[in-house]
């Protein structure tokens, strides 16, 4: 039998490179794990693009889950294909799909090479960072929902969410990276012609430079009038909210510059600072694009329209009918098919419903519901068909009517004001005060040196430096944190992940993990034949419990004949002639005389009860030093859904002082992020699930974890994936040390300015000095920004 | 001295035509997707182009 195990583990689908319980399904002397894989293969083979198994090492997407045949009619709906359709006309149409399969250069081979495999298909273009393909499709031999079916077919499923029903994606905003390019270009050209100005020229070539000078005047006005509109919009905005941002002393700087720059030039006094202006406007442009760098391929936005379906099937006279979520009413009663969502309220009318409600509360084990029963929109039925009659609309659902609350509304405002904000306001302050003296000095000794002092005062003293400093830093620190898998919303998120003081957890799913049961066995010991018959009979179901327990109970190759599996009960098979048969306590026909609060999976094997499996939360192994460290500086709380069963555990993991309350509905867990922070705390709430979605909005940095980043997350300000949970210290650790670089760095720069001042408060700040002073501060910014951030994540073992 | 004039707008021009490059390359999408091109290339049979279907 060791043998057999052996061999077993070499295995492997050759299409989806998971391990095969048989050797029997077989092609072209190539062994699948599925027929599902095995049609996908010939599929694949009988068009020669074969090259998809040559670039990777297998592939291919698992096909053992079946896509019902009938999943995609809702496409034959006109309503429906026009939100999804981006162009028609009479013979064809293009449409774009989202395909989370998609995952490396085969999948992109494969589906650029649509039309090979079926000539509906006119092209397929594929954007690889959204996940996305631009099909289109010949209308005299297929439409949208054959287009949809065949991508499903080969393991690319399109996923169509409620969210496709909305308005279209706004296009991509890329007038900075223009502004940028404009900038850049007027920079380097006007540097370029102003080296007469640097150098000197002869007298005898004094026409030459004032050439050179009328074209750097107009060289600089496309970066006045177009690439820092940024910067006059920034600053237009704070004075409107009476409030002086760090834009307004820059966008005056930059004017004032320009200025003065144009009178020296038309009165034939000078050349001007055109170079500096224009190259302070190219830095700064490219230091907010630097930290405005998004993760596209995240959505912090996510509200439960991208969770549910577009359509579900309303039955209608005995017919199925697929009807947009939108248009289904009270009273009608849908059919919910094998592994669909629900996602309106209401009552079990037919079938055994088996609910994973892991989108909601994170836990991933299914909830058992009988007819009779009321069920919640937001779960997803794991076992059959069931019929279910809607008592309330999609939009009045329990779970979609937290969305609609106030307080959600009216979350963007919460945000504090940057320091940066403030520190530019003192600079601001100060700049004016010198220019005000400067102004009265000069006014007393000598006036025709007035002007020039005052106005390169306010060219020097722009707080340029602390823009720059600010936005290569948070943008250097938003990518270390990315690198490690923590992903914020914005820059802002960094300077509210330093202040707080108070972290709440969730625990279903965060604290524990989705995917991982703790399963210890009770009853009478098993021998190691009877383990792996029962390991035998698990592997083959679907059943997430069964899922469970195969991967607790470790692989085996055994025959299993007559196996039967009765849903929403157990499963029962001949093993090695023994019969066996897991499942709840009633299949099995065990007594229970004590109270079940926990998950329990029995055993029989042939007439004998053996005992039973007991699940458990398992709760993620770093959970322990995480709250341990995180304990010395900040007060904790767990909130939870879950009945107090898991106390007495929770209370030996967190020590004594942190509140952990159970029981929590979703509006609980809301109001008491509310309730902390009327008490001036600043929250940091960590979950996962739906339900944790008003506490994520409210609190000051919700965070939600993600087993994997594909997996939908609520709408909040950072996501962190599950498995970097445990460097959540380190990560406070680094945004609270953003703060300390940017003053850093504005010190610095403060020193270059006093150097600078000197020759402005004299009024003879010479066009060589400011071009050797900008740049230089500049660069220097940047090296001990990124110098600096990158030696901290070093310091602190981040990637 | 017109010599410099004459090298001045050529020098101009060139560099207004490496910006219009730019703005085109990233109007046109170039920069959005940063890994299907370079596997693409990569593939041996020519795979579909959408822009001379439509």
């Amino acid at each position: 039998m060791n043998k057999e195990m052996i061999t077993g583990v070499q295995l492997q689908c050759c299409h989806c490179g998971e391990d095969c319980a048989t050797d029997k399904i077989r092609y072209d002397d190539k062994i699948f794990c599925c027929e599902g894989c095995r049609m996908v293969y010939q599929l694949i083979n009988k068009n020669n693009l074969c090259n998809y198994y040559s670039l990777n090492e297998k592939p291919g997407i698992n096909q053992r889950v079946e896509v019902r045949k009938d999943k995609f009619a809702f496409l034959d709906n006109e309503k429906i294909q026009e939100k999804l359709i981006s162009y028609r006309d009479e013979n064809q149409l293009r449409a774009t799909f989202y395909l989370p399969q998609m995952h490396c250069s085969s999948c992109l081979y494969l589906l650029e090479n649509l039309h090979k495999i079926d000539k509906g298909i006119i092209s397929c273009k594929v954007n690889f960072t959204r996940k996305e393909v631009d099909v289109v499709i010949d209308l005299s031999s297929s439409n949208l929902r054959k287009a949809a079916e065949l991508l499903a077919s080969i393991g690319y499923e399109p996923y169509i969410s409620l969210n496709d029903l909305n308005e279209k994606r706004a296009p991509i905003d890329r007038s900075m990276i223009f502004q940028l390019g404009v900038a850049g270009f007027c920079f380097g050209n006007i540097m370029l012609m102003s080296f007469p100005e640097y150098l000197g020229v002869d007298a005898s070539e004094e026409g030459l430079r004032s050439i050179f000078r009328w074209a750097n005047m107009f060289l600089a006005l496309p970066v006045l009038l177009y690439s820092s509109l940024p910067f006059y919009q920034s600053s237009w905005k704070s004075l409107k909210h009476k409030f002086l941002n760090i834009d307004a002393p820059i966008a005056l700087a930059i004017i004032i510059t320009f200025i003065r720059s144009a009178y020296e030039v038309i009165s034939g006094t000078g050349g001007g600072y055109f170079d500096s202006m224009t190259g302070i406007v190219f830095f700064m442009l490219a230091g907010r694009l630097i930290q405005d760098k998004t993760y596209r391929q995240l959505s912090f936005e996510r509200d439960y329209t991208s969770y549910f379906p577009l359509a579900v099937s309303v039955l209608k006279q005995g017919k199925e009918i697929p009807t947009t979520l939108p248009d289904i009413k009270a009273g009608d009663t849908m059919l919910i098919h094998h592994e669909e969502l629900i996602p309106a309220d209401g009552i079990l009318s037919k079938g055994k419903a088996f609910i994973d409600y892991s989108f909601v509360t994170g836990e991933s084990l299914p909830v058992l519901k009988e007819v009779g029963e009321i069920v919640y929109a937001g779960g997803k039925q794991t076992e059959g068909n069931i019929e279910i009659f809607v008592i309330k609309e999609v939009a009045q659902s329990y779970l979609t009517k937290l969305w609609d609350q106030q307080e959600m509304k009216s979350a963007e405002q919460k945000k504090g004001i940057s320091f940066v904000h403030l520190l530019s306001r003192y600079f601001t302050y100060m700049v004016f005060a010198i220019a005000t003296i400067t102004a009265i000095y000069w006014l007393l000794h000598d006036r025709s040196h007035l002007w020039p002092a005052v106005t390169s005062v306010f060219i020097i003293a722009c707080p340029c430096a602390l823009l720059l400093s600010n936005t290569f830093t948070n943008g250097n620190i938003l990518r270390i944190l990315g690198r490690n898998h923590f992903y914020l919303r914005s820059p802002a998120t960094i300077e509210d992940i330093a202040k707080i003081d108070h972290i709440v957890f969730d625990k279903t799913g965060t604290l524990t993990s989705a995917h991982e049961q703790e399963i210890t066995y009770c009853g009478e010991e098993l021998d190691e034949l009877q383990h792996s018959e029962v390991a035998a009979l698990a592997e083959r179901s679907t059943h997430p419990l069964s899922k469970a327990l195969s991967k607790h109970l470790g692989k085996t190759k055994m025959e299993v004949e007559h196996f039967k599996e009765t849903t929403g009960k157990g499963i029962e098979a001949y093993i090695n002639d023994t019969f066996i048969k897991i499942g709840s306590a009633d299949f099995v026909g065990a007594n229970i005389n004590d109270e079940q609060n926990d998950t329990r999976v029995y055993v029989k094997a042939d007439k004998k009860i053996m005992g039973y499996f007991r699940f458990s939360n398992h709760y993620r192994n770093a959970v322990v030093p995480l709250m341990k460290e995180l304990r010395r500086q900040y007060q904790l709380s767990v909130v939870s859904g879950d009945n107090a069963s898991e106390k007495n555990n929770l209370r030996k993991m967190l020590g004594e002082t942190p509140a952990i309350l159970f029981n929590q509905k979703p509006e609980d867990k809301l109001e008491y992020i509310k309730r902390l922070q009327k008490k001036g705390q600043r929250v940091m709430m960590i979950g996962d699930g739906l339900n944790d979605a008003g506490a994520l909005k409210q609190s000051d940095v919700g965070i939600a974890v993600a087993e994997q980043t594909n997996n939908f997350t609520p709408a909040c300000d950072a996501i962190i994936e599950a498995k970097q949970l445990k460097c959540l210290a380190q990560f406070i650790r680094v945004c609270k040390a953003n703060k300390n670089i940017i003053i850093a760095s504005f010190v610095l720069s403060i020193l270059y300015n006093i150097i600078g001042l000197a020759f402005a408060v004299q009024g003879n700040l010479s066009p060589l000095v400011a071009a050797v002073l900008m740049p230089s501060s500049s660069l220097s910014i940047l090296l001990i920004t990124f110098g600096s951030s990158t030696l901290l994540a070093k310091w602190m073992k981040l990637s | 001295m017109s010599v410099i004039i004459v090298l001045l707008i050529a020098s101009i021009s060139v560099a207004s035509l490496f910006l219009a490059a730019f703005i085109w390359s990233v109007k046109s999408g170039q920069f959005e997707d940063d890994y299907s091109p370079s596997s693409r290339i990569l593939f041996d049979d020519k795979p579909s182009d959408p822009d001379h279907t439509l």
